[in-house]
């Protein structure tokens, strides 16, 4: 089986004020940080063998309905697993 | 003329819309997010939470069995009203165009909110004048519309924005409220008509939107 692991996060060109939020956040404890961005993580068990089939199906299952490309945008990484 | 509110798990607007139509004597009933839409003329979609917001607000609510027919009812030409999270549920089926984001200061809004009519020529405001300043209760976390720039383009081309935010509470692009779509039979908006059906709650100016539908179907 193939494990994926999703991360949706908003695009570049989209204000992500929670960001911003926790960025001031972490600079009160004394903590700077260049940028925060804050997505979403998403993990997908598949009855698969290769890496490429996994890949069509999470691709088509963000394009679907787990990625709204209006304003976010998606990476995965794939680990086989038992 | 006839109407249906969609009642989905974790609506909480559905009565309300309900009661407007009721009480300006329409022909009106709940349609549960599992059962089929008919050949209502409106067909309302309110606020709320549908399906607990998971994923992104409105996203799951596109799966309802209610909702299956929805393009053809709006290929028809009969009405959609999406309010608040009617809103993202519209967007997130593509019937309109554009999306919600967080609101730009993080808070849940819920105050009264003057909206400037953009748009009278719509089946939804024919009622109202160009440029006339309505007041119509907020309440949302995720009412800030984001389009990017050719869309927007595309919107201002097109006539398609309703409502304007006289005060942009959220971060709105272009202080955008409420979009019809090209055909004109689709209205998103985060505001609540709804809500400002009687001066017991505090303004009445909803019942002008709901009263323009009336009129609409009154001329069909």
């Amino acid at each position: 089986m193939i494990k994926a692991y999703i991360d949706v996060t908003l695009k570049k060109s989209i204000l992500d004020p929670q960001g911003t939020a926790v960025k001031k956040g972490l600079e009160k404890l004394g903590l700077y940080a260049e940028d925060v961005r804050i997505g979403k993580h998403i993990e997908v068990v598949l009855r698969e063998d290769k890496i490429e089939a996994a890949r069509e199906k999470i691709d088509e299952m963000c394009r679907r309905l787990l990625v709204n490309f209006e304003v976010e945008t998606y990476s995965v990484r794939f680990e086989v697993i038992e | 003329m006839k109407a249906g509110v969609i009642v989905f798990p974790g609506s909480n607007c559905d009565i309300d819309a309900y009661k407007v139509l009721e009480r300006l004597n329409v022909e009106v009933k709940y349609i549960w997010h599992d059962e089929k839409i008919d050949d209502e003329d409106l067909i309302l979609l309110p606020g709320g939470f549908s399906y607990g917001d998971y994923l992104r607000c409105g996203a799951i609510a596109r799966f309802a069995r209610a909702l299956e027919n929805i393009n053809e009812h709006i290929e028809k030409g009969k009405l959609v009203l999406g309010i608040c999270n009617g809103f993202q549920i519209l967007t997130e089926l593509k019937a309109l165009p554009g999306a919600l984001l967080r609101n730009k200061n993080l808070n849940f809004i819920c105050s009264d909110c003057n909206l400037i009519v953009e748009n009278n020529a719509t089946p939804f405001t024919n009622l109202f004048n160009k440029g006339d300043v309505v007041n119509f209760p907020i309440a949302h976390g995720e009412g800030n519309y984001y389009i990017d720039d050719d869309g927007l383009k595309e919107l201002i081309k097109n006539n398609q924005i309703v409502f304007r935010y006289q005060n942009n509470p959220n971060g709105s692009v272009y202080d955008i409220a409420g979009i019809v779509n090209k055909k004109g039979n689709v209205l998103g908006m985060m505001p609540h008509p709804e809500r400002a059906q009687d001066k017991l709650l505090g303004c009445e100016d909803g019942l002008k939107l709901f009263n323009s539908i009336i009129a609409y179907f009154k001329e069909a």
